[in-house]
């Protein structure tokens, strides 16, 4: 697949909010190498002045996303051979966010839309109440688990074509967390979450294209849950006329 | 080979679905123009009629044909997908919609020659 | 944009086009064959109340349907919005209605 280069070719973006441009460098090859490496390279051996944002290197602080040759990726947990085209990469600031410098996007809008989208702990109960107990086998937990190790890293967001569109889609991370909370019993939320998500920007703007899902670095499934959502919005409107 | 971020099933099933949406929703004033000839001049409605004899007109006919029942099936996949408790299999369910498309308007394409 | 009234007149329309848009299948599969004439086609229409309704209910429930795709579609790929967008919205919905009316009149009127 890939050829044994001594030489990678990266174009990497660079510029800020006013625009930039693709700006070319000779990365040394190595063996295991993740895409974050060749940025911290570049940064550490050719050009101080990179900017981009990594944590923990090991794919669990979610903030080293950025797009590598047009797909968004955790670049930490990326190794450049699964990725290269030859022996080049292009690595750009993650789309559908603007952009701060170079690799940084301005990840504020989307964590904006998780409030917005009531994806925020509604408290049932307080510290002198006794721990909430949790069963691990009912449906609604299920529903929960199955979202919860989202790590905010925005792939989601830049992979989505509908956030590309609508520029007030609140997108699948934010969904997503609002289907969790909405299927956890200890959340108080319910009726606030699902006025949330129903307005302009809500659930029911997906078109189910699912590059979430399909791109989702903890294999996640997004889609589906905002599926779920749109089923309990309906659900709950048959609801109301019944018990009308 | 990496994978852009569009080209995988169920995007180009969305991509399939709006634009077969988008063309029968501009075709729709011209079959509704020429049905109202019936009324106000049948003799040009006969005219037209006459023209899907042409082979040329009849493959487009197909199409168009193609482009509701792709529309239909795969409308049917995300209400079910939507409403129905369970979503998984959705590639499966897609490449589905489309087979039963060609399946439908291809009946009718042989119907038609 | 698309909040949950559109979303429900959108897939309500479609759920109500669903046992139509098979019937309209079947009907051109059958009608095809042999060719196309008027006087075949207004044979079958002409003065028919099951025919006026079956079409009526499809004109109707594809002119909602239409405008709120058409509205999507313009506002994710032209950036339309706002009052444009609605007025948009609601002329493709209204025109459709018009000429959609007025050829089922034409095919089921005695």
């Amino acid at each position: 697949m890939t050829t044994k280069a001594e030489v990678l070719e990266v174009s990497v973006w660079r510029g800020s909010a006013d625009g930039g441009a693709l700006e070319t460098f000779e990365v040394p090859a190595r063996e295991s190498q993740t895409v974050l490496d060749v940025v911290s390279w570049i940064q550490q051996f050719a050009d101080p002045t990179l900017t981009y944002r990594y944590a923990c290197r090991v794919g669990m602080c979610g903030s080293c996303a950025m797009m590598v040759n047009g797909t968004p990726r955790w670049t930490c947990r990326t190794h450049v051979q699964k990725v290269a085209e030859g022996n080049s990469l292009r690595i750009e600031p993650l789309r559908n966010l603007p952009v701060i410098k170079d690799l940084a996007a301005d990840m504020d809008p989307f964590f904006d839309k998780w409030v917005e989208a009531e994806a925020v702990h509604h408290p049932t109960g307080t510290r002198h109440d006794p721990i909430a107990h949790v069963d691990a086998d009912s449906g609604a937990r299920q529903a929960a688990d199955a979202g919860i190790e989202c790590i905010n890293c925005a792939v989601c967001y830049a992979a989505c074509d509908t956030v590309a569109g609508n520029a007030d889609y609140l997108g699948p991370a934010a969904l997503q967390r609002a289907w969790t909370l909405l299927n956890d019993t200890r959340d108080g939320g319910g009726a606030s979450i699902l006025d949330a998500v129903s307005g302009g920007g809500g659930c029911h703007n997906c078109h189910s294209m699912g590059s979430c899902t399909q791109y989702c670095p903890n294999e996640l499934d997004p889609m589906s849950a905002i599926a779920g959502l749109k089923r309990e919005t309906v659900r709950r409107v048959f609801r109301r006329r019944r018990d009308a | 080979m990496i994978r852009p971020a569009r080209t995988h099933p169920l995007w180009l099933a969305y991509l399939l679905h709006r634009v077969s949406g988008l063309a029968l929703a501009l075709f729709l004033p011209l079959h509704f123009w020429v049905l109202s000839k019936a009324l106000t001049a049948p003799d040009e409605l006969d005219a037209m009629l006459a023209f899907t004899d042409n082979p040329a007109v009849k493959l487009a006919e197909f199409g168009l044909v193609f482009l509701l029942a792709v529309h239909f099936f795969g409308g049917l996949r995300l209400l079910a997908m939507e409403w129905l408790p369970w979503s998984q299999g959705q590639k499966t369910a897609a490449a589905a919609a489309l087979a039963l498309a060609f399946f439908v308007s291809g009946t009718f394409f042989l119907k038609a020659i | 944009m698309l909040d949950f009234r559109l979303y429900m007149a959108q897939r309500l329309t479609a759920l109500i086009m669903a046992p139509l848009v098979l019937g309209h299948i079947a009907v051109m599969i059958y009608a095809i064959q042999g060719g196309l004439s008027s006087a075949e086609i207004l044979g079958r229409t002409q003065g028919s109340l099951f025919w006026l309704l079956f079409y009526g209910l499809f004109v109707l429930a594809v002119s909602i349907h239409a405008a709120i795709g058409i509205r999507v579609i313009v506002h994710e790929w032209a950036g339309l919005k706002g009052a444009a967008l609605s007025a948009l919205t609601w002329a493709t919905g209204l025109g459709l209605l018009a000429m959609g009316a007025r050829a089922v009149w034409a095919v089921t009127a005695a």
